[in-house]
């Protein structure tokens, strides 16, 4: 009985095999890349597909330098980033052959933070970030007293995102001038959450992540107002909000967020059918996730560039303000 | 004080901290699920298992998870099982003692106790990479096959030595071949050993993150792999077909991984009932290689 049942599968399965499945061609959409920008795609892939049942969509998170690598070697179609692409990827890209729309999809703020239980700090500057932060404060810089004087006479203890993040890359190219440019002593995790954790239980503790980790942890963290010693973009300390950001008084902490299309990817109707949607529905999924939006503007101007196919990547390693956005969307990529 | 008292008292003392020792594992372990089932049982629920992720987290469920752990247990076994015990089979019953087999034995051995990230950095560079096989199901399989290979070896290979040697003369002895002693005789005898091995491995590979993480699967994914088998109206109605092997994949200790790192609260809670439905399906596992070998150990008698 049992050998006759497998014999009839047998032969059934056989048949099935010779004549081509007559199926729906399911397409597939690969997008990898930063964890920053993760929580947006995934919400734009997750409202995508319930409107599209047949187009697939996988997110994946190997952080921007990661997803960028893949990307440069042609095996993703769209790359999240949380900064703008390198000139080494570009090269990269280029000896594959592979051309790319740079699309800004949200602003991040950098969120400076220490613990609530500090009574010390109401404000930092960015030159006092830089001489916290930078290469030569290694092992010297160790005492919040030598921050500024008549901060306490205390150990600092420093947390922040390991260095194979996008906002690693961002802080230090805009605290202490060159991308990559830290002290190595600190506690370092890519998990942010692990981060939030570290500031809150240490009294001594400082340092930086992602705002939207800040807003699920108002009660645990004490957020550090910003001045960075420039009052064209608004004077004195700033704190980073919603407001402060998309009117770019908070400087030079809050970067623009992109997604990179790749243009052989961009002839295929479902990845369009994506990227428009991606564009169209952003404003509202943004601030849903914890992102802050870019302006309406902002958001049809990259849409155009996008069905324009202007390749090559505009937004330079430095920060941006709003305004700036709808002029850059329509510069000429290099 | 006289000696024997002494020793006596040594003798309480060694007693109580080998209790001391023993409970604190064990305390551990129930406080840490104490706490978990307290995070996240009232989570659990059909639509839980039911549902794709999301980024809402009161909506989120780990469909695409389970099916993707499931899926790639099946194509880990279906690797790992024939290479597994039929190099456990060889090393123990044909192979001679030789100073190749006994190089092969140690690096089988060491092999065990590697770390699971270097498997992934191996299917990384193996199967996604040189085979290009993409970070699919079957990429995966194959990492995690190569992970509990040693271990299937070496557990078929126990089950087998425990099977006395009495009873493969006595084969020899009637004339059976090689072959049919190895068929009819020690392989039924050691079967629930090696059952259990087996299992016991399957659930450590069930539980596997870091070389998932390292060859890629840590995604947003809410679609199934193709079916290997599926229905259509018209003849020849059931169909066959790979091409769910290619499917990019995610699994229950990745998706409880990315819940983790969120920020917002209502997702510790989906990775809690996560974890309780990951322990759940570990437990029956480890209590299915329990009945097993007690069910074989009834039946054989020699």
């Amino acid at each position: 009985m049992k050998k006759m049942i497998l014999f009839i599968t047998g032969i059934a399965l056989g048949i099935s095999n010779f004549i081509s499945p007559v199926m729906a061609e399911t397409k597939l959409i690969k997008v990898d890349g930063s964890s920053t920008v993760f929580p947006i795609t995934e919400a734009v892939a997750e409202e995508f597909q319930k409107q599209h049942g047949s187009i697939k969509v996988m997110v994946g998170i190997s952080g921007t330098g990661g997803g960028f690598k893949r990307f440069c070697r042609g095996e993703t179609d769209i790359s999240d980033a949380s900064r703008p692409i390198k000139q080494k990827e570009k090269d990269a890209a280029r000896e594959n052959g592979i051309a790319y729309i740079e699309i800004p999809v949200a602003y991040d703020g950098l969120s400076v933070m220490v613990n609530p239980k500090n009574t010390w700090v109401d404000h930092l500057t960015v030159k006092e970030l830089k001489k916290i932060w930078e290469t030569a404060a290694q092992g010297v810089v160790t005492k919040w007293s030598q921050v500024r004087d008549g901060f306490p006479d205390q150990e600092i203890r420093l947390f922040g995102p390991g260095t194979d993040s996008g906002t690693f890359d961002y802080f230090t190219e805009v605290i202490c001038g060159a991308s990559g440019a830290s002290r190595g002593d600190y506690t370092a995790s890519e998990d942010d959450n692990v981060l939030v954790e570290g500031i809150a239980s240490d009294k001594l503790a400082l340092g930086y992540f992602g705002l939207a980790y800040y807003e699920q942890n108002k009660d645990k963290l004490k957020i550090v107002p910003i001045d960075d010693e420039n009052d064209v973009n608004g004077s004195g300390a700033v704190t980073p909000s919603l407001e402060t950001v998309m009117n770019s008084t908070y400087q030079p902490l809050a970067r623009p967020i992109f997604i990179y299309v790749s243009t052989a990817a961009a002839k295929k109707e479902e990845i369009q059918k994506f990227v428009e949607f991606y564009l169209e529905n952003a404003a509202g999924l943004v601030a849903e996730v914890g992102y802050i939006p870019l302006s309406n503007s902002a958001y049809k101007a990259a849409l155009e560039r996008f069905k324009r196919r202007l390749t090559g990547s505009v937004f330079g390693n430095k920060s941006l303000s709003g305004m700036d956005i709808d002029s850059i969307l329509s510069m000429q990529g290099k | 004080m006289n000696k024997t008292k002494q020793n006596k008292i040594i003798d309480k003392c060694f007693g109580f901290l080998g209790i001391a020792a023993t409970l604190f594992g064990l305390i551990m372990l129930l406080v840490f699920i104490i706490d978990v089932l307290s995070d996240g049982l009232g989570r659990i629920n059909w639509s839980f298992f039911t549902s794709f992720p999301s980024r809402k987290p009161e909506q989120a469920g780990i469909l695409s998870a389970w099916v993707g752990s499931v899926w790639t247990m099946f194509i880990t076994a279906m690797i790992a099982l024939p290479l597994g015990i039929g190099a456990g089979i060889h090393l123990e019953e044909y192979a001679r003692k030789s100073r190749l087999t006994n190089f092969i034995e140690i690096n089988i051995a060491n092999l065990a106790g590697v770390p699971s990230v270097i498997y992934g950095l191996l299917g990384l560079g193996l199967f996604v990479r040189y085979l290009q096989l993409d970070r699919s199901v079957l990429a995966g399989g194959f990492t995690l096959a190569l992970l509990i290979l040693p271990v299937i070896i070496l557990s078929t290979r126990e089950a087998l030595r425990a099977v006395p040697f009495s009873m493969r003369e006595a084969s020899y002895a009637v004339g059976a071949t090689k072959w049919q002693t190895v068929r009819y005789q020690v392989l039924p005898a050691a079967f629930g050993n090696i059952l259990t091995g087996i299992i016991l491995a399957m659930s450590r590979a069930v539980g596997e993150t870091a070389p998932l993480i390292t060859i890629g699967a840590l995604t947003y994914i809410a679609f199934l792999p193709q079916s290997p088998i599926y229905f259509s109206s018209g003849f020849p109605y059931l169909h066959f077909s790979l091409k769910g092997l290619f499917d990019p994949f995610t699994v229950l200790p990745i998706q409880i991984f990315n819940w983790v790192s969120r920020p917002q609260k209502g997702f510790f809670t989906n990775a809690a009932a996560g974890i309780i439905v990951l322990l759940g399906l570990t437990l029956i596992m480890n209590t299915l290689a329990i009945i097993l070998r007690h069910h074989h150990q009834k039946k054989i008698r020699w």
